[in-house]
């Protein structure tokens, strides 16, 4: 199998008079990372790997050994549909690994691979559906605020159709790209758009959401425009989110539908659901790893606030939606405080871990919590027994470093190196001086 | 006499004996005479060259370097019939692979008739059996190149396994669980929603126009093309 794969592989290259072959690999912050090798090299490549010197790599970067290896994972080969045709350029998604073989502790990837592993090992196979949501703007002048093209001005069409014209061939990119895209739409604030993707396994959907972050962005600029994944870009109308569709299936077999619940819930949803809401606060830092992630997750934005879930509720963490009658396979769970600059793979691996927790634990899914939480005040909500998220990276950072949990999902090495980089993330932004503080403070004190 | 032969011949050299050109004609063997394997390759039809006819007894080194370069392609091409003279013979030593079968020149035209046909008929005419069409969709099983009405369809290697096994069995429902075998092997874990996964993107990739050339039989499984029951 594994030789017809590179077979194929190599056959194409040639058939396809590809150029160029790019090996690509995400940091540990979710940056895709790239090299590029020549056609030639590629057989050897797909053989021994290919080493490189990952000290320049955030989070790749150890004191004793810089060199690492990028196996690449032949059945991530893609041609790429954009660039002219007579310099055909590839794409192949890379394991990277130490020099021993051994699986490279500060590749997301991996790190994926093998929670996905502990899953199978209980015979689960885990699925993923995310709706991304992202915003276009006239390309950012250096400290300006960004100008969505609704604004008008910018364009000599009316806006709906440049980003008609785009989103459109957003998706026809993807497409090709072996990314079915399911819905898309624009959202409710001003240039901001959302493409919903298809059901994959996980470790496929990591690497489609790569694929995607750099498509959109792709095909934006190619037209003059910047799209962003930035979670609040526009303060007063709704950030960007990442809401997630989750469910396990043990063979062919959904693992969280169940005849008998009213909700068409198994106890192993149920469960698994419990584990998300109690490892919740702990995974934040990695569902929402940027200072300006926090600022979505306040009340008003149909961002979750509260550690809640409900069957159609809008304010809460999970939310269970309608499965399609007489469609077993199509139960799931939403999760809705991830938002699109995360890592996916991370984001996923701490999921997972969460909910597996639940399911060996046997937590108990505490009642569902179907009222307008924002409209309740905090003594009533501890009166429920539910909680907020962390409010800032600050105190996301504070509830991961004590997780158990999230640190052997992600390992040592990541979990390290994660905590180092944002607390200083945070502490440069706790020394900044804003707009709001001048305008509340500097005349009136 | 009915064309034996419905595709397009190869003759070498570009001005070929007379004898030959009169006797393909008389035969009805549709042929273009090219003077390299580089014209042969920008004139090759759509489909191919149906089998070559080489003349060896112009200029022997230019046929042999011919008939190598005809055969050393991905495709290669056959049958191929070589003409030489009696003078030639040793050449054919250690050229076995190039050449299927071969006339001493001169030779009577009923000769290369009989031969041309035996070839033909030996491998089967002028089909293809590494090219799986249908509708606009070409496989290339030998290159793992699939073409829709003659764009390049880039796919991920499952899926064109998938694609593959689905269309060399036309009009055939298969459940989730025999593509998953046949195609995924038995070792693959993840279950038969692999198959609707690939499936999805393999339409994706198809285009609208060509989406429903897979089509779902309901609580089924998966169908390439047409029903071999329906019109």
């Amino acid at each position: 199998m594994l030789d017809q794969q590179r077979d194929y592989v190599l056959r194409t290259v040639e058939e396809r008079g590809v150029r160029l072959v790019r090996l690509w690999f995400t940091d540990v912050l979710g940056n895709l990372k790239s090299f590029a090798i020549s056609p030639a090299e590629l057989e050897n490549a797909l053989e021994d790997g290919m080493t490189f010197d990952g000290s320049a790599i955030d989070g790749f970067s150890r004191v004793q050994e810089a060199d690492v290896l990028a196996m690449p994972d032949a059945n991530t080969f893609e041609v790429l549909p954009w660039g002219d045709s007579k310099s055909v350029e590839a794409r192949v998604f890379c394991d990277i690994h130490n020099l021993d073989g051994t699986p490279f502790e500060g590749d997301p990837r991996q790190v994926l691979r093998r929670n996905l592993g502990a899953a199978r090992d209980q015979g689960y196979a885990f699925y993923v559906a995310p709706d991304i949501e992202f915003f276009y703007f006239a390309p950012p002048e250096k400290g300006q605020a960004p100008v969505p093209l609704d604004e008008g001005g910018f364009f000599d069409l009316t806006t709906t159709d440049v980003s008609g014209t785009l989103r459109k061939e957003t998706i026809r990119t993807l497409e090709t790209m072996s990314i079915p895209v399911e819905y898309s739409f624009h959202e409710d604030a001003p240039s901001q758009h959302e493409i919903d993707l298809r059901h994959t396994d996980a470790l496929t959907m990591a690497d489609s959401v790569m694929t995607f972050r750099l498509v959109v962005k792709e095909v934006a600029a190619k037209h003059g425009v910047h799209a962003t994944f930035m979670p609040k870009p526009l303060e007063g109308v709704q950030g960007s989110g990442m809401h997630m569709h989750f469910s396990l299936f043990k063979g062919d077999d959904n693992a969280f539908y169940s005849e008998d619940d009213p909700y068409n819930l198994s106890p192993i949803a149920k469960q698994f659901m419990a584990g998300l809401l109690h490892h919740a606060a702990e995974l934040t830092a990695i569902t929402n790893q940027t200072v300006n992630s926090y600022k979505r997750l306040v009340p008003g934005f149909e961002a979750p606030v509260h550690i809640s879930w409900a069957r159609n509720n809008r304010s809460g963490l999970i939310r269970v939606p309608v499965a399609k009658r007489g469609n077993p396979s199509a139960t799931r769970i939403e999760y809705r405080s991830t938002d699109p600059a995360c890592n996916p793979y991370l984001a996923m691996s701490v999921i997972l871990a969460a909910g597996l927790r639940g399911i060996a634990e046997g937590y108990e899914l505490p009642p569902e919590a179907d009222a307008n939480l924002f409209e309740m005040d905090d003594s009533s909500l501890t009166k429920l027994g539910i909680d907020t998220l962390p409010q800032s990276l600050s105190d996301s950072l504070k509830v991961m470093e004590r997780s158990t949990l999230v640190q052997e999902a992600l390992g040592e090495h990541i979990f390290e190196w994660f905590l180092r980089n944002k607390r200083n993330e945070w502490r440069s932004y706790k020394t900044h001086v804003s707009q709001f503080e001048f305008d509340r403070y500097l005349r009136a004190l | 006499m009915s064309t034996p032969v419905a595709d397009l011949l190869a003759v070498y050299p570009e001005s070929p004996p007379v004898d030959l050109a009169r006797t393909l004609d008389l035969a009805g063997y549709r042929w273009k005479a090219v003077s390299s394997a580089s014209e042969a390759s920008s004139h090759e039809p759509a489909s191919g060259w149906a089998g070559a006819v080489v003349a060896c007894d112009v200029d022997a080194e230019g046929a042999w370097a011919f008939c190598s370069a005809l055969r050393r392609r991905e495709l290669a091409v056959e049958p191929l019939l070589v003409l030489i003279s009696g003078a030639q013979l040793a050449d054919l030593e250690l050229r076995h692979d190039l050449f299927d079968d071969f006339c001493i020149t001169p030779c009577h035209p009923v000769e290369i008739e009989t031969r041309l046909r035996h070839l033909f008929a030996r491998g089967g005419g002028a089909v293809r059996p590494d090219l799986v069409q249908y509708n606009g969709l070409v496989l290339n099983l030998e290159t793992y190149q699939a073409t829709i009405a003659g764009t390049p369809l880039d796919l991920t290697y499952m899926e064109y396994e998938l694609l593959k096994f689905l269309a060399q069995n036309p009009g055939k429902v298969f459940t989730r669980e025999i593509l998953l075998s046949r195609v995924w092997g038995y070792e693959y874990y993840g279950g038969a929603r692999t198959v609707d996964v690939h499936v999805r993107r393999l339409r994706a990739k198809l285009g609208e126009e060509h989406a429903n050339v897979i089509e779902t039989v309901r609580s089924v499984g998966y169908r390439f093309g047409q029903s071999r029951w329906s019109a």
